[in-house]
């Protein structure tokens, strides 16, 4: 057998993606399509109050439906006495309330389950469940973070004595990696040439919207009970299930079949999942249950919901010499998995790409009664981006400073890498300047500048708005030890497995578990490379326990940065495991040879074998070296030394219809910098639906409670999601500085466009709309808000009690002409 | 989400789902192009004991030309409706309207009867149906009745049709060489009307000669801009009497407030829209 001469190199390459063809057309296993011989099916009865005691349930009506295999309460199951798992425990004195896989006593949000139905089909248990009667005593809701923080609140868990969860707090003057932010303050307060610049943001509550509602299917027939489940997560589904169930960890087995969509909202151990593993065991038999739509909306846990209040203070000429973040962040009913410890991804971030001398961030986690909130695609992240972001605009504008070049003073400057930041990490690569050059080139920012100016001066219904990001972030979650300094209750470190078939094919087994990414396209590419096989000879095995069972799976954007380096390590150690095999083929010494292009050559001679010939020679294990194994597989343990930290620059325009507050997007350009790209189709397409979620959380998206407890946006008429015929053509593009905290040189951009597009529309949108005295809009920035706010704010002009700053022509080149907008400096 | 269980027949002329309807009582439902009513199975906001499929009733779809009038089948769908070349020519309002309806999917599936019947208060068809006087062909077991627009929507989801009676075509009177347009307001492309103004004028010499106007989501209805209309007819087009003249718009209404609107915000939309459509229609 001959190895195929390695064709053209695999990374960098824009293949596509060879696992569209199934995902798009629907042909294959979800967990909901899984057919088993005598499946049986559950509905859940959810609380419709947001809080209430539980004073009865009548399930008799329900247990005479034909076709009803059993109906239970959280009792009948003991699901009230589960305590579902919170990972992160953020701080030593940290709240958490017990949160039951049923309510037994008291529902504390709406969609709560309370009972469930087993029966025969899908909707035999609903027509069943709609037969049940709970008699519930309601509660007064808490609904109101700031609300639910005073002293003689209604407290969500009255067993707990607060309805606070925990106060986590960094300070850089104790942590010795910078100053006092509160010293910087004081004395910016009392300098003539500093400006301390405050304001309240608000991340409003979002829903994580995967395209697949959630299944679960539980099988407890055989050796091993075996879950399969649309999660990102089933190592750490597995591992937690024993741990919370007290079963033995060896006789599980989770499986994530084809997963559609996650971002965040699959990293949980979610209660149902519980539950029908539950049903499952007590009847011996297999169970499914699937989530409806608005059930999804309702229960599956959202994303964001943060108070943010920030303090920057600034020397006249532009730089920040303290940035003090307050941050009230609603957990909702119960701590998810990691829950609690996403806000504080935003401590390390808000400090984003500045040098920032003193900083202090402080974050109180609140309960209330909603739906809990956790991970969602960026994870503080975005919230810690929207914040500074908006600030810098703020803060030009406060100033008179154009707010790039308000930027410019402050970022890292390319020299500066490595930088160690105030909040104590240290980004490894990084050039602001270089792509922020380019995308200002692509945008034509002074040519849009000049088209806002003439627009404004015709006084044109529609006014044109530009808004800045430049951001960072930080991805491939992450150094274990970082994690444990953060008490967060797993490692962060990733695995592969290799194993070289004998017709010279591999099989890749990966521990991280893709839901839409891309995954089997790109590691395909790297492993390609690596063993220098063809791209269809490696197979991509995930997502499966059994054949996987050493993973900590996908969520951060650690697939590749974490997860594509064990794949490198993995085929490393295959090529150090064959070449003693290769060089006793080849009657050579080891140290004439030498691997390229899947080949093992002996130097200066046309000799070698490939790769594909050694895989076959172990199988057949007639002729190889004494003393190792006829073996060349190889499996590896990837512990990231530091995240990476992508970063890119993101321009807006917009233009808002000032008769109507319409937003619509003019322009939209991007050059991130993700390090070395594998696939560029991929990045791509990351990228884009990245800006389609960040867009829509600035214009859109909304889940609002009314004032007993109930979610507004139950279904997907009144959750607006956007589709591409209201987003435009996105001008993305890369810059590349490749990491070098790992040896292929990428960083991770599962999260970059969520990340930063958020605050440029929303600077965008206040840029067109200042000039008439808007000081700020809450997101999403409807119509109603947009054109709300002009039509409030015309004629006022601003708080003259406050400094006046704005200086004519500087800034955000809008609103100096007038006298009355140039009071509003001290408004804004 | 699972619907309740319920009967179901599919007949094949209009008589026998009549007999149908009646047969089935009080708790029958006509079941046209499904994207409204299959929903509110599934969410269980109704339970029917039999659904009626009005889908294998040849004589329901199509356009036709029936002296001064087009007549369009009630199950005739909204994609067929955008793409009639009769409805083109002659009232081309409605076809403009019905491209503004969700996406292609839904457009492929949902009729024109159908959301007629549905009635719902930010459906788009219904403003450019009363705008352009329409006649809509209702039968029962007693026979078939016209009922012009004026009088058929009668309030939120609640139409002039009876429990056993089917609305199997909707008349336009003939607008040939009217300028049409339905300026729609909503958040995201495939998303109900925050507010919209459907409008067809005819504009003569520079002259608008005569004007419809109908208001989507201003009320429990449909409503006419009849004060528009008015103001409109006799005028020189152009854009300051047209801005004028819808200052007018909101007169009559109702608009409800939601968290997508506040009453005054519609009345405000109200206005601008209709500017706005009558300066497309004509132009
Ligand atoms: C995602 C989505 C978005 C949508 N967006 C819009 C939009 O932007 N604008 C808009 O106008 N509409 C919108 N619709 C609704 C769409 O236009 C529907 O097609 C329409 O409202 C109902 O038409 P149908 O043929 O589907 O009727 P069905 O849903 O089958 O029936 C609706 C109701 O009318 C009754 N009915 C149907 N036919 C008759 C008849 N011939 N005689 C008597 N009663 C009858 C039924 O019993 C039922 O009560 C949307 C729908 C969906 C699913």
């Amino acid at each position: 057998m001959t190895t195929m001469d390695r064709p053209v190199q695999e990374i960098g390459r824009d293949r596509r993606r060879k696992e569209d063809r199934r995902l798009i057309t629907g042909r294959t296993r979800w967990t909901d399509n899984q057919a088993i011989t005598g499946l049986l099916h559950i509905s859940i009865v959810r609380s419709p109050f947001a809080h209430a005691d539980i004073k009865g349930i009548d399930t008799s009506a329900a247990k005479q439906v034909p076709g009803v295999v059993g109906v239970y309460t959280a009792a009948d199951l003991g699901a009230d006495a589960v305590q579902l798992p919170c990972a992160w425990p953020i701080t030593k004195d940290m709240k958490a309330p017990q949160r039951p896989a049923l309510a037994g006593g008291r529902v504390n949000f709406a969609g709560e389950g309370v009972a469930v139905v087993v029966a025969r089909s899908a909707a035999i248990a609903k027509d069943a469940a709609e037969l049940i009667e709970v008699d519930y005593a309601e509660l007064d809701p808490v609904l109101d973070m700031e609300e639910a923080l005073k002293e003689g609140a209604t407290l969500v868990h009255p067993e707990l004595g607060t309805n606070e969860n925990a106060q986590w707090v960094f300070d850089s003057g104790e942590a010795g990696s910078g100053g006092s932010a509160a010293e910087a303050i004081a004395k910016a307060e009392k300098a003539d040439d500093q400006v301390v610049v405050r304001r309240r943001f608000r991340q409003q509550r979002l829903v994580p919207v995967f395209m697949e509602p959630r299944s679960t299917v539980v099988d407890p027939t055989g050796e091993q009970l075996v879950m399969w489940s649309s999660t990102q997560i089933p190592h750490i589904l597995k591992t937690m299930l024993a741990l919370t169930l007290g079963l033995p960890e060896n006789k599980v087995r989770v499986i994530a079949p084809d997963v559609g969509g996650g971002f965040g909202g699959k990293i949980a151990v979610a209660p149902e999942e519980v539950v029908t593993l539950l049903v499952a065991r007590k009847l011996g038999k297999p169970v499914k249950w699937t989530e409806t739509r608005s059930e999804s909306l309702l229960t599956a846990h959202h994303g964001r919901d943060q108070i943010q209040d920030l303090t920057v203070s600034v020397t006249r000429d532009g730089k920040i010499t303290g940035l003090d973040v307050k941050l009230i962040a609603d957990m909702g009913a119960y701590l998810g998995l990691v829950g609690p410890g996403v806000p504080i991804l935003g401590a390390f971030m808000f400090n984003a790409i500045y040098k920032i001398p003193a900083y202090r961030f402080d974050c109180t986690n609140v309960f209330t009664t909603k739906t809990l909130t956790d991970a969602y695609r960026g994870a503080g992240r975005p919230e810690a981006t929207f914040g500074i972001e908006r600030m810098m605009d703020e803060v030009a504008l406060e100033l008179g400073i154009e707010p790039m070049e308000l930027r410019k003073r402050n970022w890292i400057s390319h020299e500066e890498f490595p930088f160690t930041t105030v909040s104590t990490l240290t980004y490894d690569t990084g050039n602001y300047e270089a792509a922020t050059d380019q995308a200002m080139a692509m945008f034509d920012y002074a040519g849009l500048r000049r088209e806002q100016d003439e627009r404004r001066k015709r006084g044109d219904v529609k006014q044109l708005g530009i808004g800045i990001s430049t951001f960072t972030e930080m991805c491939g979650l992450a150094p274990s030890r970082v994690l444990g300094s953060l008490d967060y209750g797993a490692g962060g470190w990733e695995t592969a497995s290799i194993r070289m078939l004998p017709t010279g094919k591999a099989e890749v087994v990966v521990g991280v578990s893709p839901h839409g990414q891309g995954h089997e396209t790109a590691f395909s590419q790297i492993v390609a490379d690596k063993l220098g096989i063809p791209f269809d000879d490696v197979e991509i095995l995930h997502g499966d326990t059994q054949s996987s069972y050493r993973g900590l799976d996908t969520y951060g954007s650690r697939s590749l940065a974490v997860g594509g380096i064990a794949m490198v390590k993995a085929a490393e150690k295959v090529i150090e495991k064959a070449k003693p095999i290769a060089a006793h083929m080849l009657e050579a010494s080891e140290d004439d040879l030498e691997f390229t292009a899947g080949k093992f050559g002996v130097k200066g001679t046309d000799k070698g074998v490939g790769i594909a010939d050694v895989a076959l020679a172990v199988f057949a294990a007639h002729d190889y070296p004494e003393g190792i194994e006829p073996d060349i597989d190889a499996h590896a343990t990837f512990d990231p030394e530091n995240f990476s930290f992508p970063h890119g620059t993101h321009l807006c325009a917009v233009e808002v219809d000032t008769e109507t507050g319409f937003v619509q997007l003019h322009r939209y350009v991007c050059v991130d910098d993700v390090g070395t790209v594998i696939n560029p189709l991929i990045v791509e397409g990351q990228v884009h639906g990245g800006l389609a979620q960040g867009i829509a959380q600035a214009l859109y998206e909304e889940a609002p409670y009314d004032e007993s407890g109930t979610l507004l946006s139950g279904t997907l008429v009144d959750y607006t999601l956007p589709s591409a015929a209201d987003l435009i053509s996105f001008d993305t593009a890369n810059t590349s500085t490749p990491s070098t905290t790992n040896p292929l040189g990428v960083k991770g951009v599962g999260e970059a466009g969520t990340i930063a597009s958020t605050p440029a529309v929303v600077n965008a949108v206040l840029d067109a709309v200042r000039q008439y005295g808007v000081a700020d809009i809450d997101m999403p920035t409807t119509p109603f808000r947009v054109w709300t706010a002009i039509n409030s704010a015309k004629g006022t002009a601003g708080r003259g009690d406050e400094a006046n700053v704005a200086s004519p022509g500087a800034g955000l080149g809008s609103n100096v002409k007038d006298s009355s907008v140039k009071n509003q400096g001290g408004a804004l | 989400m699972i619907p309740a269980s319920f009967d179901y027949v599919r007949p094949t002329t209009v008589g026998e789902a009549v007999q149908a309807l009646s047969d089935g009582g009080d708790d029958a439902k006509l079941l046209a192009g499904g994207q409204s009513f299959i929903p509110v199975l599934r969410l269980r906001m109704g339970d029917p004991s039999l659904v009626v499929d009005l889908g294998g009733i040849a004589e329901l779809r199509g356009v036709r030309e029936e002296g001064d009038a087009i007549v369009v089948g009630a199950m005739t769908t909204h994609h067929d409706v955008t793409r009639d070349e009769l409805l083109g020519r002659h009232v081309a309002l409605i076809a403009e309207a019905t491209r503004t309806v969700a996406d292609p999917q839904v457009r492929h599936r949902g009729t024109l009867g159908g959301a007629l019947a549905h009635a719902d208060p930010a459906g788009d068809l219904a403003a450019p149906t009363l705008a352009l006087d329409a006649e809509l062909v209702v039968v029962g077991p007693s026979g078939e009745r016209r009922v012009p627009a004026s009088e058929f929507f009668e309030d939120y989801f609640t139409t002039a049709i009876g429990p056993t009676e089917i609305l199997t075509a909707i008349r336009f009177p003939k607008y040939t060489g009217w300028g049409a347009r339905y300026e729609k307001f909503n958040r995201v492309a495939q998303a109900w009307s925050i507010v919209a103004v459907a409008a067809t004028v005819k504009v003569d010499g520079g002259k608008i000669t005569d004007a419809r106007i109908g208001l989507t989501n201003m009320a429990g209805t449909p409503v006419r801009a009849r004060g528009v209309e008015s103001a409109l007819v006799g005028q020189s087009m152009s854009e300051e009497t047209v801005r004028a003249a819808a200052q007018a718009a909101a007169e009559g209404t109702s608009p409800t407030s939601d968290a997508d609107a506040g009453s005054d915000y519609r009345e405000h939309l109200a206005r601008v829209l209709t500017g706005r459509a009558v300066l497309a229609a004509a132009g």
